[in-house]
């Protein structure tokens, strides 16, 4: 689909199963001499999970920030629901923001807020039209579906990797966003908490017909939650399609990253 | 694009130290122009400011009482000695409350909040920085330089003439105690002496001049903290260079100020 014809429709906000959500289009970006994405293109639907995996260093945090627009690419852009968020001003950005939930590697939860508190966080910014009442059950609700009931006060600190993670997943999911961006949900959790993740993500996704991206080194997970993989190398895309298309790839890299055949 | 505090990066070491000096200072113009704009831009974060200014300054309370009580006796003790030998032993009541109220109790309690609160927000906002939470607010729609920069800055700005009267006055009634121990004045007699030929504008100026360091101290500490990168290191140098910078800038602005108070009020 053309970018103009994406942008057109989806600056309303609304967007059905068939018009991506998220268009990535040719993006660069380096840190000095180090070019960690290099013309990378994608795009994604509502409904459709899309699993981006490589090394480390590759660039797969960096994609997930210039999507929410905490950094610039340094070419292309990042068209989110009609936004170009590179050129977006105050406005449009945090608009577009208000439709995205961002679970970061550290699920980077407010420290000096308690569970509950972090939760209603952006209720609390964007959600003047509810009362107290309406947000304090929308956060015990959002606890309940990521399996958290009875934490609602306790702090960050006192509540493990993966309970932080479904916090910060409750967080992300507070404003019942179109988009879902999730960086290393598995990351550092025993394998049993990442099958629960995993779960978690994929019942979410069921329910909120979300067009997520989840960048991951967890092959399993990423074969449990995602309609597509990419795997990336040196800031491309080497490979992008199901899983089954990635065991029939003949590509030295895919079948490393697979088998750990080297 | 964003409002992020990629704005202000820490930068590599660069070989020239002026570029890098006038680049601080650039950088820190650009932090402050984003804050003022957000600040001014509804919607306000009242909530925050409110427990800010709890943070700032209700808490900075006793350690501010108890600077300027112990100055007021330093200085009773200390000008006792001199003005006797000199037979000018009734002017040390107006000594007190002119040395007190007109200098030692703004910039002592100026270099006793760039410690308590510079460190304090400066590793707070490091921490924050370091743990991707201020990236979580931002990606959240939230704007941080409203929300963590311009609430603290703020209230730094109402908390430090407050602070300063609680300072100032400790300081008055310990000089008194001090005075009294030695040889017995009353109070009143001791404020009466003290102030006589003083107007109200002779502590007006110094008093308000200190929400010029609560702005000092709140800006540096929270641009030092929100450009923080490379974890507890980092951290850790936020709250070093906060209390630094803002007990240095602090007292370079106590000169220009008190040489402006001096122009204005003759």
């Amino acid at each position: 689909m053309p970018v103009s014809e994406v942008s057109n429709t989806a600056n309303t906000g609304v967007v059905d199963g068939t018009q991506p959500a998220i268009v990535i289009e040719d993006v660069t970006k380096s840190f000095g001499t180090q070019r960690v994405l290099d013309g990378v293109s994608f795009h994604v639907r509502r409904g459709e999970t899309l699993a981006v995996l490589g090394r480390s260093g590759t660039g797969k945090s960096v994609l997930l920030r210039i999507i929410v627009g905490l950094q610039a690419p340094d070419s292309g852009s990042a068209l989110i629901l009609g936004t170009n968020m590179a050129e977006a001003d105050e406005k449009a950005l945090a608009a577009a923001r208000t439709q995205m939930g961002f679970l970061f590697q550290h699920a980077a939860l407010y420290d000096s807020l308690t569970v509950e508190d972090n939760v209603a966080f952006p209720l609390v910014h964007h959600r003047q039209d509810m009362s107290l009442s309406e947000k304090q059950e929308r956060v015990r609700n959002l606890l309940h579906e990521v399996g958290l009931d009875g934490h609602m006060n306790k702090m960050p600190s006192d509540i493990s990797g993966g309970m932080q993670k479904r916090v910060g997943l409750a967080r992300a999911l507070a404003l019942d966003p179109v988009i879902l961006l999730l960086d290393e949900p598995t990351a550092g959790l025993d394998p049993i908490s990442s099958g629960e993740i995993d779960e978690l993500v994929l019942k979410l996704q069921e329910q909120h017909q979300l067009a997520s991206i989840v960048v991951t080194h967890d092959m399993v997970s990423a074969k449990t939650i995602a309609t597509r993989i990419a795997l990336m190398d040196k800031g491309k895309f080497v490979i992008e399609g199901s899983f089954d298309d990635l065991q029939r790839s003949d590509e030295k890299f895919v079948s490393q990253f697979l088998h750990r055949d080297f | 694009m964003s409002s992020t505090p990629q704005v202000a990066p820490s930068q590599p070491a660069t070989p020239n130290p002026i570029t890098a000096f006038l680049a601080w200072f650039g950088e820190l113009g650009i932090f402050l122009w984003r804050v003022l704009t957000a600040a001014i831009t509804p919607p306000y974060e009242f909530g925050e400011f409110i427990r800010q200014l709890d943070e700032i300054g209700s808490k900075s309370l006793p350690l501010v009482a108890a600077a300027g009580g112990a100055i007021g006796v330093v200085l009773a003790l200390e000008t006792r000695s001199s003005l006797v030998r000199f037979g000018a032993k009734s002017l040390l009541p107006t000594t007190i409350i002119f040395s007190v109220l007109t200098e030692m109790g703004p910039i002592i309690t100026g270099l006793i909040v760039s410690g308590r609160v510079g460190a304090g927000i400066g590793a707070e906002l490091a921490a924050m920085s370091v743990t991707e939470q201020i990236d979580a607010i931002e990606a959240s729609a939230v704007n941080p330089y409203k929300l963590l920069a311009a609430t603290r800055i703020l209230a730094c700005i109402v908390a430090m003439p407050l602070l300063t009267l609680v300072a100032s006055s400790c300081g008055v009634v310990m000089g008194w105690v001090a005075d009294t121990l030695i040889e017995p004045i009353s109070l009143v007699h001791f404020i009466d002496v003290g102030f006589k030929g003083a107007h109200f504008k002779d502590f007006l100026a110094p008093t308000f001049k200190t929400a010029v360091y609560g702005l000092i101290i709140g800006s540096i500490a929270s641009f030092t903290g929100m450009r923080t990168k490379g974890g507890a290191a980092g951290v850790g140098d936020a709250a070093t260079t906060s209390v630094v910078l803002s007990s240095l800038f602090v007292i370079l602005a106590d000169v220009i100020l008190v040489k402006l108070i001096l122009l204005i009020f003759p």
